[in-house]
């Protein structure tokens, strides 16, 4: 295989890093919205916190997608 | 057709400001240039001030349509110190609010320029650094020694605690590093999505997918419309993710006696 074709394929299955975050994002939001269901007045108070684990969880995907654009690049 | 990329380029405005290789009395030899990422932080600064300027010019007790909206994000920041870092929240809000309205005016500005200053890694890294540096330097001026606290966690058993402490310290020390690349992650891949699918409409109008562009010009040029609608929403969501980490770490170290 060429270096150039094996460089993409890597920069592609680095981005699988994604996978997890998307995981992570989608329990997070599927939580809270069970959660407030149960108990809507105290859901108002808590989407800081709903934003702070979103991005947090979002965070690992974001340094999967940096790897595959260094190494797409690179 | 420019790759997805292109947009990232720090180049210089125009030849006549680019003013070469200088050597500058500390820093030594620097290739010096007014460039577009110089010119998109400049507005950014000159927005925030100038909004900031509008809104508290003509203060009245019963706000207008202008001054709800600066109030509303003071509120939002206050709100947030106070409810974070508690009673010493008000010493630490300007330097959140600094850095939140900064943050936003630079993402917001993106969407509306060719060019984003946040999406560029040695923008973010500085905010990283300075918000990491002052959380070490408040933490050891506040606390001297005792800020090593911080590394060893009373709620856990004895003989987990160096274990758990040697984890902390490490999740510690890649703190700048995830507030750095999360901003920079967020603003250049939202970017580099509205691209390509942009460049799918500019393929489908110019006819190089011939039939099929009938079929891809709608489905890409919807979602581009619907890319920019989140990246506005990104755009406030990582600013404020940045204030309110900023707080959160802030907090660690003010309220180092009595972590609540």
């Amino acid at each position: 295989m060429e270096a150039e074709a094996a460089k993409l394929i890597g920069a592609g299955i680095a981005m699988s890093g994604m996978i997890g975050a998307g995981i992570g994002v989608g329990n997070i939001f599927g939580q809270f919205l069970a959660g407030a269901l149960r108990n809507p007045s105290a859901a108002g108070s808590q989407i800081g916190n709903l934003f702070v684990g979103a991005a947090l969880a979002e965070a690992l995907g974001i340094l999967a997608f940096v790897m595959g654009i260094l190494i797409w690049i690179s | 057709m420019a790759d997805p990329l292109h947009q990232f380029q720090v180049k210089p405005l125009t030849p006549a400001l680019d003013f070469g290789e200088v050597t500058l009395p500390v820093v030594g030899q620097v290739h010096l240039a007014f460039t577009n990422s110089h010119l998109a932080m400049t507005i950014g600064f000159l927005l925030v001030v100038g909004f900031l300027t509008l809104v508290t010019s003509g203060a009245k007790v019963v706000p207008g349509r202008t001054q709800a909206v600066g109030e509303t994000l003071f509120g939002m920041i206050d709100g947030l110190t106070d409810s974070i870092i508690g009673h010493d929240g008000k010493k630490y809000f300007p330097f959140v609010f600094t850095v939140f309205t900064f943050i936003l005016g630079m993402n917001l500005l993106g969407m509306f320029l060719s060019f984003t200053a946040t999406s560029q890694l040695a923008v973010t890294a500085t905010f990283g650094m300075i918000t990491f540096l002052l959380v070490v330097i408040i933490g050891i001026r506040k606390n001297g020694l005792r800020f090593l606290k911080l590394f060893w966690p009373t709620g856990a058993p004895l003989v987990m605690r160096p274990i758990v402490g040697l984890i902390e310290f490490f999740s510690f020390l890649l703190r700048p590093l995830t507030l750095t690349l999360r901003l920079f992650g967020n603003m250049m891949g939202g970017h580099i999505a509205l691209k390509v699918f942009a460049g799918f409409v500019a393929t489908a109008v110019i006819g190089a997918a011939g039939w099929f562009g009938v079929l891809i010009f709608p489905l890409a040029l919807g979602m581009t419309i619907g890319l920019t609608a989140l990246e506005f929403l990104v755009a406030f969501l990582q600013a404020f993710v940045f204030a309110v980490l900023t707080c959160i770490y802030l907090n660690d170290v003010v309220n180092l006696d009595h972590a609540h």
